[in-house]
C-alpha cells in the first residue's frame, strides 16, 4: 500500500477573537507521507485548534495548509477521530461508519468493525457498547473514511489505561498496514513516545516548535528501555516549559 | 344508582345511545367534520410552525425580532382569535380553521426552537470534518435531532387542537362534535353529550395507539433502547 500524503503546514496567523494574540504566527510544520507525527504540549495550546485547520473545519486563518499540494479545505476528507467518540447514538455502530462513507459497502464496513475487534457488534447502538468499544468504532469510521490521512485528537482521552493499551494495540496494527500520514494530538509523552515516528512540542503564546524529536527506532518494536527513553526525553521538554 | 336519573345516566344508557347515535344519528358525519378540521389545522400548524421554529432556532436576529410576538401569540386567549376571525372572515370553515392554527402555531414554534438551539455543535463539526453533503447531513444528523421535538409538539398539538376544534365548533359551526354538544346542552341531553364524549375519546385513543405510540417508537427507538 502507498504511503499517506506529504502534508505542510504554513500558517501566517491565526487569531481567535477571546485571545489578546494571536493562537499562531509563522508556524511551519512538513509531514513527510506515511510519518506519524506526534503534536504534544500543555492544554489549550493550541493542538487540537490545528488539527481543525488540517481537516479543513476551521479555514478563518492567514496562510496555506496542503496535503499532497491540494488545499486542506479542497482535499479528501482525513480520517479524523475527535477527542470523544462523537459517535451519533441514533445510528448503530456499522451505520455510523456508512454514515460518513456512504460508497462503502455492508461486508466493508463490517470488515472495518472486525479489525477493531467488533466482530459481532455491528448492529449494536452506541449506548450499548462500552466506552473503549465507542472508541474502536470511531477508529473503524475514521479509517474507513481515509486511512491515508489520519488526524487523531486525543483519542485515548478519559479511557482506563488497560483499555487504553488495547486501543493503543489496535492503532498500531492500522496504522503498519495502512501506512497512513497521521497527526496524533497528546498531552501524554508516553503515548507519543509508542505511537510516532517524530514529535513535536508546541508552547508559548503564539504557540511555537519547541522541539523537533525525530525517533531513530521503528515504530511498534520499540522495547520497553527504549519506550521510556524516549517518554523521558519529551517530559524533558515539558519540564523545562514547566520552568 | 344512587344518582341515577336524567342527569346521571349509568354507563349502560350512555353505550346504548352511543350505539343509537351511531347508526341512525349524525354521530359519524359530526365526528368525521371535527376529525377534518382538527387534521387540517394540525398538519398546516405542524408545518409551518416547525419551518419558522427551525428558521428561529437558527437564525438569532429572527428569533430576538419576533420572540415577543411568539409569547403574545401563546398567551393570546384562543376563544378572543375565533371571535374576531368569525366576525371578519364569517362563519366559515376557514375561520374555524385559520383560528386553530393561530392559536396552535406559537407553540409548535416555541418548542421547535429550543430544540433548534439545543443541537450539538459537534455534530455540526462532524458533519464539516467527514465532509458529509448538506442533504445527508440533514437527514442523518438535523432531523434525528429535532425529531423528539417535533413528536413533543405534535402530542401537545394535537390535544391543544381537540379542544379548541370543540370549543370553535360551539361559538360558530353547522356540524361537528361542538356543535352537536352544544344542541344536546340547550336540551340538558347529559346522555347525548357523554355518548359524544365517549365517542371522542375513543378516536383520540385509537390515534394515540394507533398512530402516535408506533410513530414514537419507531423514529425513536434508540432512545427506547437506551431507556
Amino acid at each position: 500500500m502507498a504511503d499517506g500524503p506529504e502534508l505542510k503546514i504554513d500558517i501566517t496567523e491565526k487569531r481567535f477573537n477571546v485571545l489578546p494574540v494571536p493562537l499562531y504566527e509563522s508556524l511551519h510544520i512538513e509531514v513527510p507521507a506515511g510519518q506519524v507525527l506526534a503534536l504534544v504540549g500543555p492544554s489549550g495550546i493550541g493542538k487540537s485548534s490545528l488539527l481543525r485547520l488540517v481537516a479543513g473545519i476551521d479555514t478563518d486563518y492567514d496562510g496555506s495548509i496542503t496535503i499532497a499540494g491540494t488545499p486542506a479545505k479542497d482535499a479528501p476528507p482525513p480520517g479524523f477521530v475527535f477527542q470523544d467518540s462523537r459517535l451519533l447514538p441514533w445510528l448503530t455502530a456499522i451505520q455510523n461508519i456508512e454514515a460518513v462513507n456512504p460508497a462503502i459497502s455492508r461486508d466493508q464496513a463490517r470488515a472495518m468493525l472486525a479489525r477493531v475487534g467488533l466482530d459481532g457488534f455491528a448492529d449494536a447502538f452506541p449506548h450499548q457498547l462500552s466506552g473503549g468499544m465507542q472508541r474502536r468504532v470511531a477508529l473503524a469510521r475514521a479509517f474507513s473514511v481515509n486511512s491515508r490521512l489520519l488526524l487523531l485528537d486525543e483519542p485515548f482521552v478519559s479511557l482506563d489505561r488497560h483499555l487504553v493499551s488495547g486501543l493503543q494495540k489496535v492503532l498500531l496494527d492500522l496504522m503498519a498496514n495502512e501506512t497512513p500520514t497521521a497527526i496524533l494530538v497528546t498531552h501524554l509523552p508516553d503515548d507519543a513516545a509508542l505511537l510516532a515516528d517524530r514529535a513535536i512540542v508546541l508552547d508559548g503564546r503564539p504557540a511555537r516548535v519547541v522541539a523537533d524529536i525525530s525517533f531513530e527506532s521503528r515504530r511498534g518494536a520499540r522495547d520497553s528501555q527504549e519506550l521510556q527513553r524516549l517518554t523521558q526525553l519529551l517530559s524533558a521538554y515539558s519540564e523545562e516549559k514547566a520552568l | 344508582m344512587v344518582f341515577a336519573n336524567r342527569l346521571f345516566p349509568s354507563p349502560i344508557d350512555v353505550a346504548g345511545h352511543l350505539w343509537v347515535l351511531a347508526t341512525t344519528g349524525k354521530l359519524l358525519p359530526d365526528l368525521g367534520k371535527t376529525l377534518t378540521r382538527a387534521a387540517i389545522a394540525f398538519f398546516v400548524a405542524m408545518a409551518a410552525g416547525t419551518a419558522i421554529g427551525i428558521a428561529f432556532g437558527r437564525v438569532r436576529w429572527a428569533d430576538r425580532l419576533f420572540s415577543t410576538w411568539v409569547v403574545v401569540g401563546l398567551n393570546l386567549p384562543a376563544i378572543v382569535v375565533a371571535i374576531v376571525l368569525y366576525i371578519w372572515l364569517g362563519l366559515t370553515e376557514f375561520a374555524l380553521i385559520l383560528a386553530v392554527i393561530i392559536n396552535k402555531v406559537p407553540l409548535v414554534i416555541t418548542t421547535i426552537r429550543e430544540g433548534v438551539k439545543s443541537f450539538s455543535r459537534d455534530y455540526d463539526e462532524l458533519g464539516l470534518a467527514f465532509r458529509m453533503p448538506f442533504l445527508r447531513r440533514l437527514r442523518l444528523i438535523f432531523i434525528p435531532q429535532l425529531m423528539p421535538f417535533v413528536l413533543a409538539a405534535a402530542r401537545t398539538g394535537l390535544s391543544l387542537v381537540w379542544k379548541i376544534v370543540l370549543v370553535f365548533e360551539v361559538l360558530g359551526s353547522d356540524g361537528g362534535v361542538g356543535y352537536r354538544v352544544s344542541v344536546f346542552f340547550q336540551f340538558f341531553d347529559i346522555t347525548g353529550i357523554l355518548a359524544y364524549t365517549v365517542a371522542f375519546i375513543l378516536v383520540v385513543l385509537a390515534l394515540e395507539y394507533g398512530v402516535m405510540r408506533p410513530l414514537e417508537r419507531s423514529v425513536l427507538k434508540w432512545r427506547t433502547d437506551r431507556n
